[in-house]
């Protein structure tokens, strides 16, 4: 199939801002959907609120745009109680960390297979560039106008801390790696996060001087190295990515299905 | 064959209930005094091949059981006072999404924390209410285990009817309070399913596009139909719209849809109203005490009788104003300050004649509280 | 495997917000923004279709088109 059969060309162009990251990681999606060829109908994309959220109404699958913070719990209910279906969760990292930062970390300690796609741009894109937990120190955002003090969450880190199963983190710079990546993490048996770093133009690259999106994007090239690269060792600031964590360990919903057979058996 | 008899809690009865109707999903979140459904559910579902899951939150609950009901099963959430709170967001979803699904929120002393592990009727405006924006929902409630299990089944075949969130207003009373409960045969009480759209694959598909008779078929998730579910004001497709025509139409449809069917929806009990002048209105375990006082004071051969609802949303005005309306007094028993006999008021042409007989110090109301009321009311000193 | 042959850059003018990445990061500096912002190929002949501009356009309004392979077994 073709990249147009995936989506749903009469809302296009898109509400996005020119150069917004979250087209790239669009983008990557629907390659990496299309490698896997697998069919639209199996697919459901959940998503919640904000710039990020809005990827599903794009996407010709089943989607389920819910509310803020709570795409997670939502696709919890779609994939247990039909799990042949896959069930995919763009996020942004506010959505995904700050109001939904509960569901983040207990969906990943079920391992229960939802892919969750934490598109990072650093900011509250969508009600006008307010600070996230992933903004970091130092920067600046419409809420923080003398300098942000909030120390970020690491969402590679939390995500293993948090028992998730396949970790990943890669960047709207480095679309090769990104749609592989993306395809791993829907072949994945368990909860599996993709970190994207993306970039937002209109709110933190103006807020923090950082250029437009193609000065972003560039920036994501310098600041990124693969993990376990020699450039790591020689500069620490560096951020790594590529795949960190796979395992195979019992998915949620195979669990239960075990539980059905005990209760059937025994009641 | 002989039916089924068990001596069991009001929550379990609620349980026998929802699994009578066919509940397929349960998720929640422990709280008193609501929590024995979810476990009673946790050993019942499996064993029927259906999905039980504890949440991490009470607003998860919410949400896992509108995911589910989207791919076609029917669901069900149980909360009591601060989890109800917790979920009413996710509630407005399923109103605006138009999702089947049924919280039993099963009340205790409030605001807050409040007293876990006493009775209260607080909660009846907030089941309507507490919700943002415009919209009407449907909630029920029970006084005894029979009606408990009927209420239940009745829950979820309204919210397959009409597309929308169905809430079990139970008390801790009811809850905990152990009786009987008979469990009907399959088919005694009939069930209504998912209405699924006939429509084939590579037809346009309207999913939030009513039929005549305003029902809106449904098509499952991972099903041939792929549409859209958001909690944005949506078109027929459910793809969001700021369109004023399509706002006004959609919130117009979402209120109608319910208020238009009140009569259809509203459920009640009477007892001795053929000629009663007093006419005590109840629900829920308040309704037990009104209905010992009414029978023991029709003993003594005084005009009273008791008009039990069963519906409280969309509330039942029509039904009050038929038994109240003529009535010297009218005296709503409830444990709150007068939620329902608000509504009462508003229902009757002479609403100096209604009266409040309640308590609120988490202490079930008895039949001596009622007649000392009574007594009040009509001067009669105490 | 053979290179593939670019036959045309298909670009949709109402999908393109001009934001220029597909011009900053195309290794053969093959395409420009036009004077109404909108993405051009001015130089085609350049092209290697790596499809580098297609894969990172946010708005999906690139396609690199390739000449269709002739099987070689």
């Amino acid at each position: 199939m073709a990249v147009n059969d995936y989506i749903r060309e009469r809302f296009f162009p898109h509400l996005w801002c020119a150069g917004c990251g979250h087209g790239i990681v669009l983008n990557g999606l629907i390659r990496a959907v299309e490698k896997l060829g697998m069919s639209r109908n199996e697919i459901v994309m959940v998503s919640g609120i904000g710039c990020s959220s809005r990827i599903s109404g794009y996407m010709d699958f089943h989607t389920l745009h819910t509310i803020h913070g709570r795409a997670l719990a939502f696709a919890t209910g779609v994939k247990l109680s039909k799990p042949e279906l896959n069930v995919i969760v763009p996020m942004g990292d506010g959505d995904a960390l700050s109001i939904g930062g509960n569901h983040f970390i207990h969906a990943a300690r079920r391992n229960i297979a939802i892919t969750a796609i934490v598109m990072n741009n650093r900011i509250y894109g969508m009600t006008g560039g307010q600070y996230s937990p992933l903004t970091g120190p130092g920067m600046l955002a419409t809420t923080a106008p003398y300098s942000n003090i909030d120390q970020s969450f690491d969402i590679v880190e939390m995500a293993k801390a948090a028992g998730a199963t396949f970790v990943a983190r890669t960047t709207t710079y480095h679309v090769h790696q990104m749609a592989d990546i993306i395809r791993s993490a829907i072949l994945h048996e368990g909860f599996s996060v993709v970190e994207v770093m993306s970039q937002c133009p209109t709110y933190f690259g103006r807020k923090n001087k950082q250029g437009g999106a193609v000065e972003m994007m560039k920036r994501m090239k310098e600041i990124t190295t693969p993990i376990g690269s020699k450039k790591k060792v020689e500069n620490p600031d560096l951020i790594e990515r590529g795949i960190f964590v796979e395992l195979d360990k019992p998915e949620y919903c195979s669990e239960y299905n075990q539980i059905i057979e005990r209760a059937m058996g025994g009641y | 064959m002989t039916r089924r008899i068990k001596f069991i809690q009001g929550n379990e009865a609620c349980v026998e209930g929802a699994l009578y109707a066919g509940l397929e999903f349960f998720a929640g979140y422990p709280i008193t005094p609501s929590t024995e459904i979810m476990e009673h559910l946790s050993k019942r579902l499996p064993a029927i091949g259906g999905k039980f899951i504890q949440m991490e939150d009470e607003i998860a609950s919410m949400c896992a059981i509108i995911g589910a009901s989207l791919t076609g099963q029917k669901v069900l959430t149980a909360t009591s006072g601060p989890g109800f709170s917790l979920k009413q967001e996710a509630l407005g979803y399923a109103v605006m999404a138009e999702i089947p699904c049924v919280i039993v929120n099963v009340q205790r002393g409030g605001p807050s924390t409040g007293v876990p592990t006493h009775v209260s009727q607080g909660d009846v405006m907030q089941a309507r209410w507490g919700t943002h924006g415009d919209h009407s929902l449907v909630t029920l409630t029970a006084s005894n285990h029979q009606d408990v299990f009927a209420m239940t089944v009745e829950a979820f075949n309204i919210a397959e009817t009409f597309r929308t969130p169905v809430i079990l207003l139970f008390d801790e009373v009811v809850g905990h309070m152990r009786e009987r409960l008979e469990i009907p045969e399959p088919g005694e009480i009939p069930i209504v399913n998912r209405l699924r759209t006939a429509v084939h694959d590579g037809v346009d598909y309207h999913p939030y596009l009513p039929r005549e008779d305003g029902r809106l078929p449904m098509s499952d998730f991972g099903g041939v139909h792929r549409y859209n579910v958001t909690g944005l004001v949506h078109d027929m497709w459910g793809f969001p719209s700021d369109n004023p025509k399509i706002i006004h139409g959609l919130l117009r449809h979402l209120v109608d849809k319910i208020e238009n069917n009140a009569s259809h929806i509203a459920m009640y009990k009477t007892f001795y109203l053929e000629d009663a002048d007093t006419v005590l209105v109840s629900f829920g375990s308040a309704a037990r005490s009104a209905l010992h006082i009414v029978k023991s004071l029709r003993k003594r051969g005084e005009k009273i009788g008791l008009l039990e609802l069963q519906t409280l949303w969309p509330f039942p005005a029509d039904i009050v104003r038929r038994y109240c309306n003529k009535a010297s007094y009218t005296v709503v028993v409830e444990m709150n300050m007068g939620q329902v006999c608000q509504m009462v008021k508003t229902a009757v042409d002479h609403r100096e004649r209604v009266f409040l007989a309640n308590r609120i110090d988490g202490v079930f109301i008895t039949p001596t509280d009622i007649k000392n009321i009574l007594r009040l009311i009509k001067g009669r000193g105490v | 495997m053979a290179k593939a042959k670019l036959k045309e850059h298909r670009i949709n003018r109402e999908w393109c917000k001009g934001c220029g990445i597909c011009v900053a990061f195309c290794p053969k500096e093959v395409l420009e923004l036009d004077e109404q912002d909108k993405a051009v190929a001015v130089r085609i002949e350049d092209c290697i279709a790596c499809r580098m501009c297609e894969l990172r356009c946010p708005d999906l309004a690139i396609e690199v088109v390739v000449e269709k392979q002739e099987s070689a077994t």
